[in-house]
């Protein structure tokens, strides 16, 4: 009987067009977001703070980006470590070309420099669809690698291709540990996340779910598909871009391109699946997931078979355990964390009765 | 109820819920004569399809369970078999919105629905001549594509594809679906020949329910999930309510808030 | 100029090799619509299935016949155990599901038959014979021979068999195939059965080629743009696309990527596939996907 929509009417249009229009939901947010600003900083660790939630959050936010494109807009996109690669790259050459360029604005452009290369790789989707499309974005993987690695101005001719990212000083202010890099991520997720949930129920994100299912009727009834598919691309390569800064610079503190490779990529997707396409908790759920497993199996095969298998083996054992694990999720939930978590209120809804 | 004995179809008080929330039949019951046409009706969501796909088992494909009662088939349970050993059986059904096979040819299509039956070449050649001659149009565009046939032609391949399993009875499944009213009467006449020349056994769920009561023996009338009456076609059609809120013909008398307070009564009454 | 016609047959050939791959995903596309990614981790499984059964002394034939079984046993029990279950879900669940076979796959096989690499070796001579002046590798040759039978038995298979209709059916709309009676199970079965045929040659002319190693997997992002230019659902295209890829992909390497200080190959033949998406958006002989509202 807790979560029960009764009782709570809407009196007015803002009232019944929040984000959250169940009381309760609301409070849960509440809740989430005050544990995340006012304890967590001061009870995590390092080892939390670094290894732990700010690779979370920006898989989070990158995954986000990736559910606007696939889960909104129906378009499979395999390339994108690619767009958080340029984002980190825009970053860093924006900083350091650009004098006295503020890292928060530094971001942005990364964000609106992916966007830019998103919209271009963006174009075969008005032509191609499906697999076809999905196939065609790892072009944009390959070459983007490609580019980053054969174009050392890019890096700033470093002889390695990895190099330190600068730091981040907001008036006057370092982020330099890690409790204050995780916090900054937490407020830029937390703002984009929002923006996202909010952007989902607006004409653009009804459009895409339109051109999701099916486009061709979409089209019929009148919704532009070329601005509505590159829009989509420009602005889920936006959200990949600045995730793709934060990884560079909150969480590794280098910038390299092998931190973008298309296991990133198919990383991203995995997320997106085991959290629910087309859900924006769902990123947080299945980066939870992906953050949090490998951990977990870590800990469990080092405890249990210590010493018995070789170091090859466990971490063949391990990819076996991951593997399965991610076709039995498949298998159980295809729609993914978001949905059983529906699912739950929904019974919640009904309970105490079955149906 | 109504006939018993020489039933071919029994279903007995189903349930069925979907992805394990959503509970859309109510209690189901319903009985198909041997060589008889029996309408389901209903409006949009009333349950119809999913009562068919309960009987041929394809509902489990789509995460939905029969969680009560029976089904029996010739006095045989079949709410255990899968869809290919129901075929084998001899019930086939015919899904809405006709589902061909878009990159096979007609002739093709026809023939997938011979699958099951392991008989020679030139048994297969004389059925396909045998569907030919019911559905005329299908012979000339035998070669072309399934997918760029009109609708019509794909309703007439659909049932055919069925009919090439020779089956004792079909599901059909809202053959009206989309099709233009000379079309529609054009297969049930169809439906009729096939139900009196080859004694196939029809459950027809239909929107379409003035086509439907003329043609079928038999109507059950499903709302949101319960069979609410039920009867000869003839005396469905006469009926006050059905011919009120379905058929959409005032009795004539002038019309008050009472009777139709009468029909929902009666509605609660029967469920 | 005759440097270029030996390049070009040698890109030929070489892609030839790439279509074998992509015969693996055109045959299971076609019947279940899965994009299997894992077609790499199988080609790696087949070829090291057979070389570490080969390195116990099992004779050659023998253990080719081993190999196979393995092979279409482990296509049955994917079918079973990881696609069943998954019927009726959007194309993308189980594509990422053959992502995470992938892995699983990637794992076992070494797992099983431990990650040093091997070398194998068919017994095909492959010293290259002078033809007019052209130097062409033997060994290719026989590859291009073995694609040839196989694409020609395939195609026999899916137009003239009644299990080969099913399939095709089932690729159109498997509840509809269902409704008719067509097992999926079974039809499935045989496909994957056959798609681990497919990996076990390809395993096996890879592997001589590169070794076996864990690199074999990476043979499907070869595959891929083969699958984009021919189209997904067409046996010839597989081949056509094979050929167009490799051809253009050693010339470029050639002739353009030193322009570019090379390594180019990664995501030329991409692009290439791409500007021949935007002309045909289903592929060169992809089957037309028929849209109407
Ligand atoms: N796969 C499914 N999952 C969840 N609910 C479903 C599913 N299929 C049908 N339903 C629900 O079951 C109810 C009955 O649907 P059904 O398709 O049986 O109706 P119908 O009588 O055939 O309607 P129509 O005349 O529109 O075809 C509907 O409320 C529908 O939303
Ligand atoms: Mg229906």
């Amino acid at each position: 009987m807790i979560y029960r929509e009764t009782g709570q009417y809407k009196s007015n249009y803002g009232a019944d067009e929040q984000i959250f229009p169940i009381r309760q939901d609301r409070i849960g947010v509440m809740i989430i977001l005050a544990l995340a600003y006012l304890v967590v900083p001061f009870i995590g660790n390092d080892y939390w703070f670094s290894a732990i939630l700010i690779p979370f959050l920006v898989l989070s936010l990158a995954a986000i980006g990736l559910n606007l494109l696939t889960g909104y807009a129906g378009q499979l996109s395999l390339g994108s470590a690619g767009f958080m690669a340029v984002g980190a790259f825009a970053a860093y050459n924006f900083m350091l070309r650009i004098e006295g360029m503020p890292f928060l604005l530094g971001f942005i452009l990364a964000g609106l420099s992916a966007a830019a290369v998103g919209i271009v790789f963006g174009l075969p989707s008005l032509r191609v669809k499906g697999f076809y499309l999905a196939a065609a974005t790892l072009a944009s993987q390959f070459f983007i690698e490609w580019v980053l690695t054969k174009f050392p101005w890019f890096t700033n001719y470093s002889a390695s291709g990895v190099i330190t990212a600068q730091k981040m000083v907001l008036f006057g202010y370092a982020f330099d540990t890690p409790v204050s890099r995780y916090v900054l991520t937490l407020v830029i997720v937390t703002l984009l996340a929002l923006v996202a949930k909010n952007l989902v129920r607006t004409r653009t994100g009804r459009d895409w779910m339109a051109i999701r299912d099916m486009d061709v009727a979409a089209e019929v009834i009148g919704i532009p598909m070329l601005k509505t598919k590159l829009l989509a691309f420009a602005i889920s390569s936006f959200y990949l871009g600045v995730a793709g800064a934060l990884w560079a610079y909150c969480y590794l503190g280098t910038v390299e391109p092998q931190a973008f490779e298309l296991t990133r990529s198919f990383q991203l997707l995995f997320i997106i699946i085991i959290g629910g396409m087309g859900t924006i908790v769902g990123a947080f759920f299945g980066a939870a997931f992906i953050v949090f497993f490998p951990i977990f199996l870590n800990l469990f095969t080092s405890t249990v078979f210590a010493g018995q298998l070789d170091p090859g083996m466990l971490s063949h054992l391990e990819q076996f355990v991951f593997g399965s694990l991610i076709i039995f999720f498949l298998i159980v939930e295809p729609l993914g964390l978001a949905r059983l978590w529906q699912l739950g209120k929904q019974k919640l809804r009904l309970w105490p009765f079955p149906h | 109820m109504s006939v018993q004995g020489n039933s071919i179809l029994t279903v007995n008080n189903i349930e069925v819920i979907y992805n394990r929330v959503i509970l859309v039949l109510k209690g189901v019951s319903l009985d198909v004569p041997e060589g008889k046409i029996v309408a389901l009706l209903g409006a949009n969501g009333a349950g119809k399809t999913t009562t068919l796909k309960a009987v041929s088992n394809l509902l489990r494909a789509e995460r939905g369970d029969v969680t009560k009662g029976s089904i029996e088939f010739r006095g045989k349970r079949v709410d255990k078999m899968t869809p290919p050993e129901l075929v084998k059986q001899g019930v086939v059904q015919v899904m809405e919105g006709r589902r061909c096979f878009s990159h096979l040819t007609v002739e093709e299509n026809l023939l997938t629905g011979a699958y099951t039956r392991k008989v020679g070449r030139a048994e297969i050649k004389r059925d396909l001549e045998r569907v030919y001659a019911y559905f005329l149009p299908l012979k000339q565009r035998r070669n072309s594509q399934a997918g760029y046939t009109s609708g019509g032609e794909q309703q007439m391949m659909a049932i055919g594809r069925a009919l090439m399993a020779q089956p004792a009875m079909i599901l059909l499944d809202e053959p009206s679906m989309g099709l233009a009213p000379q079309l529609v009467e054009e297969i049930f006449e169809i439906v009729r020949d096939l139900n009196q020349k080859e004694k196939v056994s029809f459950l027809l769920a239909e929107q379409n329910t003035n086509v439907a009561l003329r043609f079928a023996d038999f109507g059950y009338i499903l709302e949101n999930g319960r069979v609410v009456m039920d009867g000869k076609a003839a005396d469905l059609a006469a009926n006050e309510d059905v011919k009120e809120f379905y058929l959409g013909i005032s009795s004539g008398a002038r019309k008050s808030f009472r009777d139709a307070k009468h029909y929902r009564r009666r509605k609660r009454w029967l469920a | 100029m005759l440097f270029f016609i030996e390049v070009l047959i040698g890109g030929l050939l070489a892609g030839v090799m790439y279509s074998l791959v992509a015969l693996g995903f055109v045959l299971i596309y076609k019947a279940s619509g899965v994009l299997n990614f894992a077609q790499g981790s199988m080609v790696l499984f087949a070829a090291l299935s057979f070389v570490s059964i080969l390195a116990m002394g099992v004779p050659f034939w023998l253990a080719l016949l081993l190999t196979l079984a393995i092979m279409v046993l482990l296509g049955v029990v994917i079918e079973k155990v990881v696609l069943r279950p998954l019927v009726n879900q959007p194309q993308i669940t189980l594509f990422m599901a053959t992502i995470g076979l992938s892995i699983l796959i990637e794992a076992l096989g070494q797992m099983i038959w431990g990650s040093q690499v091997h070398g194998l070796d068919l017994g095909i001579n492959d010293i290259p014979f002078n033809f007019y002046g052209v130097f062409i590798s033997q060994f290719d040759l026989f590859a291009a021979g073995c694609a040839a039978v196989l694409v020609a038995g395939l195609s026999l298979f899916f137009h003239k068999t009644k299990i080969g209709r099913a399939l095709r059916a089932v690729a159109d709309d498997h509840q509809a195939a269902m409704s008719v009676g067509i097992p999926l199970k079974h039809v499935w079965t045989v496909v994957w059965a056959a798609a681990g045929f497919v990996a076990l040659v390809a395993g096996l002319l890879w592997g001589s080629r590169l070794g076996v190693q864990f690199a074999l997997t990476l043979v499907v992002l070869k595959a891929l743009p083969v699958l984009i230019l021919g189209g997904f659902t067409s046996v010839p295209g597989a081949i056509v696309g094979g050929l167009i890829i490799g051809a253009t992909e050693k010339l470029a390497e050639v002739f353009i990527g030193p322009y570019f200080g090379g390594g180019i190959e990664n995501w030329f033949p991409y692009a290439l596939a791409l500007v021949f998406l935007l002309i045909r958006p289903d592929g060169l002989f992809g089957e037309k996907h028929i849209e109407r509202v």
